[in-house]
């Protein structure tokens, strides 16, 4: 119980200190850095969602974040929806497009399902390419996003639209964090650790798989939502693999078993992109030393070796308590012989 | 409790299992024993639906359960634990028996609420009252020993409150005190909760001593079935699986 007042309290401070940027008068550089990161910042953090929690490698996740920001662009297009209408219409659509793929890949393990991610997201890709007069192609939605007012809020205006992403991004947050620590999350790392043994437990594998990756692409497609909010556009390469490629990145460089550890790898991953663009056009190039480094030399994200730290700690709290234990009981069976 | 009727099943040619008919009395202790390759851990796959039988009838507390998935055998009362304590490597013991007590109060997809809910927690405690488990409870299950793994895979199984608790070797890998130290709890388990428990075990002393009634099979079937006594002087079983070894066994359990 106290847990979760805690992680609320945190999300309050978060939403304080994201809201109190524009109030220091921050240019606008920082500001659109921090919408940029918190689109993808929940790429990422729905990513880890099936990676780090469930042990599901999808290497197709950037499906669902351009099916969110095409859904919403095309809905205000039309202009037959109001912006929380299209909001919650590409959240639906996200989630029936991830109940037909999840129901089709979560019966698959490991490499297969990671390649069979992939290859829908390439179907997904193509078809936004080749359906020129629908999503415009590889142009993408041309034209603006038309932002009406809504409830007296005018997301045309920077400020507002800035305060609206900020209040979305940590609802979604917290509804993943809420997720990681309930009783479905635990869940979730029993499958993660060891899936046979959790059938035997009772648990509806199957089931509990398909779930989590429904919630985890309607996260994305918040992101997408988020994004194109922003740019005022949707572009093909939302939904491209390389972008799935960046979210895994970014939970690499932050850490897979730390709650916010993608968070972090994503401002980690795109204060790298912003500083090397600026010096040099070999960005990859530095991403990709930076990357092998902390694969090969750490074998895991930073955040993951202060977490491991913490735990090892932990461990040898509790290995000290069996000990003591043990010594006792070894005791009791001397005296009484 | 629990009864197999003409249990028959083949992997490719080879039958593993053949026309095993056996009947588990409500709240019996029984062994089964057998020579490597005899069937044993197949017959603990077929009845939890690890794989589906051939043909034949599986019936729990007079229902017909054969057929159904692994989930809802469990669902019906059917708690297993395996040779090689298959665990979750990254969760606490405290974690994972609530996790599997979660799982058996059916709230194991609850979203609203955090981990552990104080029935599951309850739980949990209980279950490492009963084994001894206590004093590892902050331990993460990949740091146990191998003793208290063996423990953990059989406490996640009790955790689902099982009617019929099915323990392929539980005293596998253990040294001799420690062995009898295992079966001991086993023991203890048996008699607290009332259930009807069935165990695969190699050690003919252990069988012997604490054994209600022992099922041997041999070649995927049943070759002889009887109390301790019984099967000890069965010819058959003498001849097929102890040999020569049996005039040994005998007087080390009378020893």
């Amino acid at each position: 119980m106290t847990g979760r007042w805690r992680d609320l309290a945190w999300a309050g401070a978060g939403l304080i200190a994201l809201l109190l940027v524009p109030v220091f008068g921050a240019p606008p550089a920082i500001r659109d850095f921090i919408m940029f990161g918190m689109a993808y910042g929940l790429l990422a953090m729905s990513l880890n969602l099936l990676i780090g929690y469930s042990g599901l490698v999808s290497f197709g996740h950037a499906m669902f974040f351009a099916s969110g920001a095409y859904a919403f662009g095309l809905a205000m297009q039309s202009g037959k929806f109001s912006i929380p209408a299209a909001f919650a219409l590409a959240i639906v659509f996200t989630a029936a497009l991830a109940l037909i793929v999840g129901a089709i890949c979560v019966r698959l393990n490991e490499i297969y399902f990671a390649f069979l991610t992939l290859a829908f997201q390439m179907l997904f890709y193509n078809v936004i390419l080749g359906w020129v007069s629908f999503t415009g192609g590889d142009q993408g939605l041309m034209g603006g996003i038309p932002r009406p007012k809504f409830l007296g809020i005018d997301l045309a205006d920077r400020t507002q639209l800035y305060v609206f992403c900020c209040v979305a991004f940590i609802i979604c947050i917290a509804i993943l964090r809420q997720l990681v620590t309930s009783p479905f999350g635990y869940t979730l790392r029993l499958i993660r650790d060891n899936q046979e043994r959790a059938a035997f437990l009772g648990v509806n594998v199957p089931l509990v798989k398909l779930t989590c990756f429904v919630i985890s692409a309607c996260v994305a497609g918040v992101g997408g939502i988020l994004l194109t909010l922003f740019v005022s556009g949707a572009y093909p390469n939302f939904g491209f693999w390389t972008t799935s490629g960046e979210a895994i990145f970014m939970i690499l460089l932050g850490g897979s078993n730390v709650f916010l550890g993608p968070l972090v790898g994503t401002v980690i991953l795109r204060l790298l992109n912003d500083i090397t663009v600026t010096y040099t056009s070999h960005t990859e190039l530095v991403l990709g030393i930076v990357i092998l480094i902390l694969v090969l030399g750490l074998r895991k994200g930073p955040l993951d070796l202060i977490a491991e730290r913490l735990e090892n700690r932990r461990q040898a709290a509790a290995q000290a308590v069996r000990d003591a234990a043990d010594a006792g009981a070894a005791e009791t069976r001397k005296g009484g012989s | 409790m629990l009864k197999l009727e003409n249990l028959k099943k083949s992997f490719g040619g080879v039958a593993a299992t053949r026309d095993v008919t056996l009947d588990f009395a409500d709240g019996s202790l029984s062994a089964i024993i057998g020579p490597n390759g005899a069937g044993k851990t197949t017959l603990f796959n077929l009845i939890t639906g690890r794989f589906p039988i051939d043909s034949g009838r599986i019936v729990l507390a007079g229902e017909d359960i054969s057929g159904l998935s692994r989930r809802e055998i469990v669902r019906r009362g059917i708690g297993r634990a395996f040779q090689v304590a298959s665990l979750f490597p990254t969760l606490t013991v405290r974690e994972a028996l609530a996790a599997a007590a979660q799982a058996h109060q059916r709230r194991e997809t609850s979203m609203l609420v955090g981990f552990p809910t104080a029935a599951a927690m309850k739980h949990a405690d209980e279950v490492m009252e009963l084994l001894g488990l206590t004093r590892v409870a902050g331990i993460l299950s990949r740091n146990l020993s191998h003793g208290d793994q063996k423990l953990l895979d059989i406490g996640l199984a009790l955790a689902l409150e099982p009617k019929v608790l099915l323990l392929d070797e539980p005293t596998a890998g253990m040294g001799p005190e420690e062995r009898w130290r295992m079966i001991e709890t086993v023991q203890r388990l048996w008699r607290a909760r009332g259930m009807t428990l069935i165990f695969i075990e190699h050690d003919m002393d252990i069988v012997f001593k604490v054994a209600q009634t022992v099922r041997v099979l041999s070649y995927g079937a049943v070759l002889a079935e009887g109390t301790p006594e019984e099967v000890r002087r069965n010819p058959l079983v003498i001849e097929a699986y102890l040999g020569k070894s049996a005039h040994g066994t005998a007087e080390g359990a009378a020893a």
